[in-house]
């Protein structure tokens, strides 16, 4: 799954406020359908909440990486 | 040929920016070398974190309003000319009047506004505060309120994200003074699962809730109001009864920024540290119109603005500029009536939030007096 074409990615590395999280919910509600996201997350507990809030409203986790210092997440809007 | 600096925007951070910028060049704006334009769509300047006293009787709208000219250097030359579109191969603003002003530095600190409308029932449902008329309307609502469910929601994006966790504070203490505590349900929604961005904050208030009683639901993110059986419903599926609604409704950047090509919903790509639009060296981003993943907020728009100034400055009187953004914010937090907390926080260092204390809380109402002072670049 490494090679999926990520269409926009979002630098939340060292933020604390809004955070990573609402970066991601920016970016599914603005996004179109079909537009596969990548959230950058310095905070490890984005790499559980993500997830748990894309099963939540139905979209798609793709992935989650961890890369030494911060978390990849990428996400598929699919509705 | 005289430098020109164009500042699109007269809210906080393009006021501060054109008085920085004023002061840093003001030999060379008294020899005609430089001059200094700014574009505004409204002859008024307001005091936005004045509508949280504003819905309490705390502030007069008066008190939070004045006239744009007046908090300007006298050598800025202001136009109530709404920019329409920026060309930024060409160097230049186009206005609404049909005028064209070329650059050679643009700063665009447009802002941010909020869309109701992007919540299908939520103007003719809910209340909000952050426009002088909502907070207006939420005062005369709330004068009239003889009890119910509250219910407070937050839509994403959003400007000052800890403002819905002091409305909410201090609703709970107007219904405290109002003797209605027994006759109100306050209730709490927001988009991620804690109770306020910033983490520490968060658990900081939990027990602040439990302690006055105040119910929540986190991830809930607000998709529609059905205005005439009172609910709000959220992405996530679920339902929240309510008698009175308070909306922080979704916010967009300035529609200009969208039609010139320059942002979706009006964010600019901005690089977190020098400030420029990514890909021009001579574009700055001030405030809430940045794309940065830190809080929009009024205090961030004074500190970039604080960068953005310096760097201009640099750039014409040395050909380069060093100084750089480090992310930092500052919030003073209502916490009720009587007492507010304090927290800072920049990319590298989170926030730590002080215990509540009345000085803080005097401290904030003062600033809310001073702030003329720091549009003027004075504090």
């Amino acid at each position: 799954m490494t090679d999926v074409k990520i269409d926009k990615t979002v630098d939340a590395r060292g933020a604390a406020c809004p955070g990573p999280l609402m970066e991601l919910i920016k970016a599914v509600k603005s996004e179109d359908v079909g537009t596969v996201i990548e959230i950058l997350s310095s905070e490890k507990g984005t790499s559980v909440d993500a997830p748990a809030w894309l099963k939540k409203v139905g979209q798609e986790l793709i992935r989650v990486e961890e890369r030494g210092d911060h978390w990849s997440i990428v996400a598929k809007k699919i509705k | 040929m005289p430098k020109r600096i164009v500042i699109i925007g007269g809210g906080s951070g393009g006021t501060i920016t054109a008085n920085l910028l004023a002061r840093n060049l003001l030999r060379q704006l008294i020899s005609g070398e430089v001059l200094i334009t700014m574009l505004t769509n409204t002859p008024n300047h307001t005091y936005q974190p004045g509508f949280l006293y504003v819905v309490f009787d705390k502030m007069r709208p008066e008190e939070i309003v004045r006239k744009q000219q007046d908090l300007l250097d006298p050598r800025v030359s202001l136009f109530v000319d709404a920019a329409v579109k920026i060309d930024r191969e060409r160097n230049v603003v186009f206005t609404e009047s049909g005028r064209d002003f070329p650059y050679d530095y643009l700063v665009v600190a447009t802002g941010s506004r909020i869309v109701p409308e992007l919540i299908p029932g939520l103007k003719e449902g809910g209340h909000w505060f952050y426009d002088l008329e909502g907070a207006i309307k939420l005062r005369d609502s709330l004068n009239s309120f003889d009890g119910g469910r509250v219910v407070i929601t937050t839509g994403v994006p959003h400007k000052c994200p800890v403002a819905s966790l002091e409305l909410t504070f201090m609703l709970h203490a107007y219904f405290k003074q109002r003797d209605m505590l027994n006759k109100v349900e306050i209730f709490f929604t927001y988009p991620i699962n804690r109770l306020t961005s910033l983490e520490a904050v968060s658990q900081w208030a939990v027990p602040e809730f439990e302690k006055r009683g105040i119910k929540s639901e986190v991830f809930f993110n607000m998709e529609e109001v059905d205005p005439d059986k009172k609910i709000l419903k959220s992405m996530e599926g679920s339902e929240a009864n309510y008698d009175l609604l308070i909306a922080i409704p979704p916010h967009k950047g300035a529609q200009v920024i969208a039609e010139s090509g320059m942002g979706r919903d009006g964010w600019i790509a901005t690089n977190k540290k020098t400030l420029n639009n990514e890909g021009y060296n001579n574009v700055y981003v001030v405030g809430d119109t940045n794309d940065l993943p830190i809080s929009k907020a009024g205090s961030a728009a004074h500190f970039q603005s604080d960068v953005v100034a310096e760097r201009i400055t640099s750039q014409i009187q040395e050909g380069s500029g060093s100084t750089t953004y480090d992310g930092k914010v500052i919030c003073f937090v209502e916490t009720g009536f009587e007492e507010a907390m304090y927290i800072w926080f920049n990319y590298s260092v989170p926030p730590k939030p002080s215990p509540p204390t009345k000085m803080l809380h005097w401290i904030k109402l003062g600033y809310n007096r001073l702030y003329w002072l720091t549009t003027r670049g004075i504090m």
